[in-house]
């Protein structure tokens, strides 16, 4: 079925029916399977997907009628131009982009003990399993429920707060802080799993030779093992910087009154029906992601999500 | 090659199909105001069509699911057949668009939301007659600025309350009888100050400075022209940093009272009376001196609802004496049925909320939306509802 | 890679301080869901199992419940198809375009929810509509399958990469014609890549809040929007917390079951 760019031997398909018969047509006609493979996927993407994604940023342009609330299609550049010009937009977005790009840290800094920990240090597989099936397991936890659970953690009087009483400290109670804790929390297992993949990839032999070369373990680490993994590190980020750029409810139940750019979007969206500018700001986070991805695209990490 | 090239070809002229279709579906002229557009008004009221889906505010649909002992939604299903799902809003703003999305039968809609629907035909004009319950509601409710156009009713209106100021009685005290212990900096409670997170809060700064800067000359807190409008959006900002959190949910408010992380803050009088029922603290509403905003709500039918019948139904029952009273406590407001009072479980409950008042109900500055042109009649140099929600996003930062 | 006692205790101690800082949240949502108190108050001081009782009799959990396993399965479905399909033509073939599909195929699960959300939306509201099809479970499975297909994908490229096409070949050279080979060559040897796809694509869309928010009519509540609309509600905060301990506690076998499946080639260790 599947050989690629190779043409298929006349041994193949020997024999008669219609299965035989459509099975001798399709290994001749390479295209034609292609063709069939793609259709189905790239109908969905593209059409489905792509067309949606156009379709909204080709509403950024138009606007919406104030008082009754009906879209108006003609092209304006209004949108945007509120966007930038004023500033609330932009701090939001700066605060957004901080916010990801600081949860991106925490996640690589409690996520590289771990996975190093599982793939290189122990040594029983059983121990290893465990760990990784341990650090995946919040995944299936759910989102809401992991907020809650922070929620309640770091609430005014809640459980952080009881901890911290012997010491006669308050923890830092909700809003921004609680959010990048929160976030890191929540994307955590998406840093771990790629991490350790990558890990595990990296052959023994090089290492030991490292090693045998006299380097120490530090160095082989810094300059063997870490540039190794850099795809790896690449893919996990790319979830937890597009993850805690989009998100808008985690602010919302440990945030306090800070506001994320997602909450803008959604706000316009979901509370003000005003799909053009909600498409508008939308472009934000869109060309960010994008941008992230296609530069990352050459490192292979886009394998390793 | 060639094939693989005819396929994206393909799927780009079908994505283009999804484009094309979303530019070519036809909008009303969104600028016409003084034209309503025609929408057609039910002549009868058949069998109920097993089905209503509305949208609500908190507490306006109760089940049994908040408490067992409050319910009148389960009676209501029984006797017509119609499941109700409810779709709580929480802002006018959502109850907007949740009805733009064609998807509802029916929403209570406050002041601020009613005539944007009427006039982006997103609902129709209501038939009273097929209403019995309709002849007694309370009679200044009737063929108002919000719920009617031109003498044609456009709901049935549910009753009608304040925005109270809400605070814990443990942490604050002296009571407060100002809104000021919730704008001006020097406020004790920073940091535990709780807003509702809507444009149509900037309403209420606005009826704090109409007392507190009178040389503002603020009349209708709804009728801001640019100076107006500054002051009230300053104060706002200045009121930010002072804020523990804002709510859109009223489960927001429940939640963070209580845990003490608000103290004080505007509120609805169900909020209070669902903290207050928690136990963990306990809580008052008052109407301050300034006075307060405050809402009347109004039923109304989506303009194609899937089920008008059931939503025919649903207006009559919820105005109906026995079941207007039980909403009316539950959610702490007037019934805007006027037999309820005699089916009220506390029997002074009418009075406290003076629901038979209709000079004290005057007073309220009901959820209106602000247009351009001023509501007080000045002209046409007021903020509208657009310039209201961009500059609430800046107040929030 | 020789480390020194120290190192290895050093890192030792770092992944234990990650593992429990995993785990001290969703331990006090356990505690909580045995709490007496309806208020959450903290520290417990009086333990019940009323919640758990309640939970496994609402019927809005259980309705619930039910909607998200329709959705979850309509969805692995569709992305099993898709992703597989996918994932033979780019890692078999080599055409014109194949690493802009590459692209494109991930940018539903690292382009924001809510991006995909309103897209999705509006794109349901002005073409299925007007055909009479209105927002509902079917377009909930649209939307949660849309971003199933990369997990999918990845899952099963990464190991048609692996197994190579010699045995595909010889299978063909030996007169197999393309189901047979299909069905005891390939098939077998990504099949493990198949559950452990299916399994996260479903854990993906069972979990999902955001899409499913934009993509969803008035009468279907998956059960992370009935948390979402209970969560913080009175009565049903309790509930909410025991109906959290539950899930996590069922899941525990599939998520051991998916990563023994696609652990099984990664734990090669030494093979590159």
């Amino acid at each position: 079925m599947s050989l690629g760019t190779t043409t298929a031997p006349e041994s193949a398909n020997a024999g008669s029916g219609v299965g035989r018969g459509l099975s001798r047509f399709l290994v001749k006609h390479e295209k034609f399977r292609l063709s069939l493979l793609l259709a189905s996927p790239v109908a969905w993407l593209g059409v489905l997907y792509l067309g949606s994604l156009a379709n909204m940023i080709m509403a950024s342009f138009w606007s919406l009628a104030p008082f009754t609330g009906d879209v108006v299609k003609s092209f304006s550049l209004s949108n945007f131009q509120t966007l930038i010009t004023a500033e609330v937009y932009r701090n939001v977005a700066m605060r957004s982009v901080g916010i990801a790009i600081a949860v991106t840290l925490i996640d690589l800094l409690l996520a590289l003990p771990i996975a190093f920990f599982a793939a290189k240090v122990v040594r029983s597989s059983r121990i290893r399993y465990a760990i990784v099936i341990a650090a995946t397991m919040p995944l299936w936890a759910g989102y809401l429920v992991k907020g809650y659970a922070w929620r309640i953690m770091l609430d005014n009087n809640g459980v952080l707060d009881w901890a911290l009483a012997p010491l006669g400290i308050k923890g830092p109670g909700l809003g921004l802080p609680a959010t990048v804790l929160a976030l890191s929390y929540l994307w955590l297992p998406y840093m771990i799993l790629p991490i350790y993949a990558g890990l595990e990839r990296i052959s023994v032999s090089l290492t030991d030779a490292s090693s045998d070369l006299g380097a120490s373990a530090w160095f082989t680490i810094r300059t063997v093992v870490l540039p190794l993994l850099a795809p790896a590190i690449i893919a996990g980020s790319i979830f937890t910087f597009s993850l805690s750029l989009g998100d808008y409810i985690m602010v919302k139940i440990v945030g306090g009154k800070t506001q994320m750019f997602a909450n803008i979007v959604y706000d316009n969206i979901g509370v003000a029906g005003n799909l053009p500018f909600a498409a508008a700001a939308a472009t934000f986070p869109i060309l960010v992601v994008v941008g992230y991805l296609w530069a990352v695209r050459k490192t292979g990490a886009l394998e390793n999500l | 090659m060639a094939t693989k090239q005819m396929l994206k070809l393909a799927a780009l002229a079908a994505s283009s199909v999804l484009v094309i279709a979303g530019c070519s579906s036809n909008t009303a002229d969104p600028t016409d105001t003084s034209g309503v557009p025609n929408v057609p008004m039910a002549t009868e009221v058949g069998d109920g069509e097993g089905e209503l889906n509305i949208v609500v505010w908190a507490g306006y649909a109760e089940d049994g699911s908040t408490d067992p002992a409050v319910d009148w939604v389960s009676a209501f299903e029984d006797s017509t057949g119609c499941q109700v799902n409810v779709k709580i809003g929480n802002t006018s703003d959502e109850m907007v668009t949740l009805m733009k999305s064609g998807q509802y039968d029916g929403v209570s809609a406050s002041g601020d939301a009613t005539l944007r629907l009427i006039y982006g035909g997103d609902v129709a004009p209501v038939n009273t007659d097929l209403v019995p319950n309709y002849a007694t509601v309370a009679d200044f409710l009737k063929d108002r600025d919000w719920n009617s156009v031109g003498g044609q009713m456009y709901g049935v209106p549910h009753g009608w309350g304040a925005n109270v100021l809400m605070y814990n009685t443990a942490e604050v005290s002296p009571a407060p009888t100002s809104w000021s212990a919730v704008f001006e900096a020097d406020s004790p409670y920073a940091g535990k100050i709780t807003a509702y997170d809507s444009p149509i809060y900037i309403a209420d700064a606005a009826l704090y400075l109409k007392s507190a800067q009178p040389d503002l000359g603020i009349t209708d807190p709804y009728a801001l022209d640019e100076t107006q409008f500054q002051a009230a959006v300053d104060l706002l900002k200045q009121q930010k940093e002072m804020i523990g959190s804002y709510w859109a949910a009223y489960t927001d408010e429940v939640a963070s009272f209580g845990q003490a992380s608000n103290v004080i803050g505007t509120a609805w009088q169900i909020n209070a009376n669902l903290i207050n029922g928690e136990g963990k603290v306990a809580v008052e509403g008052v109407v301050p001196s300034e006075g307060a905003t405050g809402w009347s709500d109004t039923w109304m039918i989506a303009a194609n609802a899937a089920h008008p019948n059931c939503m025919y139904k649903w207006m009559d029952w919820i105005v109906s004496p026995e079941v207007n009273a039980q909403v009316a406590e539950w959610f702490g407001e007037a019934p805007a049925q006027t037999k309820s009072c005699d089916f009220t479980v506390d029997k002074t409950f009418c009075d406290t909320y003076h629901a038979l008042d209709a000079d004290y109900a005057a007073q309220i500055s009901y959820w209106t939306t602000p247009l351009a042109e001023c509501l007080d009649g000045r002209g046409a140099i007021c903020k509208d509802y657009a310039a209201w929600t961009q500059a609430w996003t800046e107040i929030k930062g | 890679m020789n480390l020194s006692a120290r190192a290895r205790w050093a890192v030792g101690v770092a992944a234990v301080i990650g593992l429990a800082f995993i785990y001290i949240p969703l331990s006090v949502v356990v505690i909580n869901s045995f709490n007496a108190s309806q208020v959450f108050s903290w520290p417990p001081t009086e333990f019940t199992t009323m919640w758990w009782q309640k939970a496994l009799e609402n019927t809005g959990v259980r309705e619930a419940l039910w909607t998200s396993v329709q959705a979850g399965l309509g969805a692995t479905l569709i992305a099993l198809l898709l992703g597989t399909a996918l994932s033979f033509a780019l890692v078999r073939y080599d055409f014109f375009g194949r690493s802009t599909l590459n692209f494109l195929v991930v940018l539903p699960i690292s382009l924001p929810g809510i991006v995909t959300g309103i897209a999705l939306n509006s794109s349901f509201t002005t073409v299925l509509q007007p055909l009479g099809i209105n927002l509902g479970l079917f377009t909930v499975v649209l939307g949660h399958a849309t971003f199933c297909i990369v997990v999918v994908f990845n899952n099963v490229s990464a190991r048609l990469r692996r197994t190579g096409t010699s045995l595909e070949e010889a299978s063909a050279d030996l007169g197999a014609s393309l189901w047979q080979t299909f069905w005891f060559v390939t098939f077998p040897a990504v099949r493990s890549a198949l559950v452990a796809g299916a399994l996260l694509a479903f854990a993906l869309s069972f979990d999902e809040i955001v899409v499913t928010t934009f993509t969803a009519g008035p009468g279907v509540e998956t059960l992370p929007q009935w948390i979402f609309n209970n969560l913080f509600r009175p009565n049903q905060g309790p509930i909410v917390n025991a109906v959290a301990a539950l899930l996590l506690l069922i899941f525990i076998a599939p998520v051991w079951l998916a990563q023994r499946l696609s652990g099984s080639e990664t734990h090669a260790g030494g093979r590159v």
